[in-house]
């Protein structure tokens, strides 16, 4: 059971070819590009939702900021649809590996952190030491937010993966429990039944939550910095 | 009568609707794969593009045509993703089977 329960998070290989790429670039498929003032039922879904999300989410930016709308936009697509995607049975989810989302975090996170201490560079490092701290607290504080700016990307990439990887798992967890009870006693089977039906409605939510939440960050991040 | 190739070259029976080329007979490369006889099967998939241009080209024409018949449409319904999904599903039940053949209930494995 242990080798069954990590193999669904092996990367994909299909007779030796990493076939991981095609899975990645398949949440593209169903997002087509609008050609038209009046599109398809599906495309204009998505553009409502996309107007939706953009104009919640870059509100407190200056125009410098709003600049990184279509960055953070897509993101947020992303993002949200690999999990929901990977909430069908068999599918591989690329946002389990933290490869991926480290690729995704840190340069992210070093972008806005540049932007900062090249166009504020005074404000940028003031972020360091907080007003009001009393004289012979500064050099710990200092080491203190340094260290607390370094941990952001990591933060950001181990959140995303803890989540969506602890998700699936405690999924395959309480399925295979539900199975192995059927044949002992229905009635516990059931209770763990109705146990994995609320798992699954919490991991849709936190599926589109981390998305949201990944890019929340860096938006806040994107603010701090501009 | 002269060959078909012959015959077909010209510009007026080039600019024939589909359907009358049909009837009167199309050079095999540019029959359907509902008109091909059984017989001249394998010349015809012999003379297919297989470059990567053509896979391209087919890729390409097979993801318009679904998507203008089920999606592109004034009244598109669930179906159309759902049907695009449950092929993912499909897809990837076919690349794991390997290790999901350990799992089926049985006395000895």
């Amino acid at each position: 059971m242990n080798e069954n329960l990590f193999a669904s998070f092996a990367t994909p290989t299909m007779m030796g070819l990493p076939i991981v790429i095609l899975i990645i670039m398949f949440p593209s498929i169903l997002f087509p590009s609008p050609n038209r003032l009046i599109n398809n039922r599906l495309i204009s879904i998505q553009q409502w939702l996309v107007q939706l999300t953009s104009k919640q989410m870059m509100a407190i930016h200056n125009s410098k900021g709003q600049t990184w709308t279509l960055m953070l936009m897509s993101l947020i697509l992303f993002i949200g649809s690999t999990n929901l995607l990977g909430l069908l049975p068999y599918s591989f989810t690329p946002t389990t590996q933290l490869s991926m989302n480290l690729g995704m975090a840190i340069p992210l996170w070093a972008g806005t952190v540049f932007m900062g201490f090249r166009h504020k560079t005074k404000a940028a490092l003031a972020h360091f030491l907080p007003q009001g701290t009393p004289i012979f607290l500064i050099p710990m504080l200092v080491i203190i937010e340094t260290i607390s700016l370094f941990i952001q990307p990591v933060a950001l990439a181990v959140r995303l993966t803890a989540n969506i990887t602890a998700g699936h798992l405690l999924m395959h967890l309480i399925g295979g429990a539900t199975l192995a009870l059927m044949s002992i006693s229905p009635s516990t089977a059931l209770i763990t039944f109705i146990i994995l039906i609320l798992l699954t409605i919490l991991e849709f939510a936190v599926a589109m939550i981390q998305a949201y939440v990944f890019t929340l960050l860096v938006s806040l991040y994107l603010h701090d910095n501009t | 009568m002269a060959s078909v190739e012959m015959w077909y070259s010209s510009p007026w029976t080039k600019s024939l609707p589909m359907r009358v080329k049909t009837k009167l007979g199309l050079p095999l490369k540019e029959k359907k794969l509902m008109e091909v006889k059984l017989g001249e099967l394998p010349s015809w998939i012999l003379m297919r593009d297989f470059t990567p241009k053509g896979i391209a080209g087919a890729f390409q024409r097979g993801y318009y045509r679904y998507y203008n018949k089920y999606i592109n449409v004034k009244k598109g319904s669930v179906a159309g993703i759902s049907m695009v999904l449950a092929a993912y599903v499909l897809f990837n039940y076919c690349r794991s089977y390997k290790e999901l053949k350990h799992e089926r209930r049985r006395k000895y494995h």
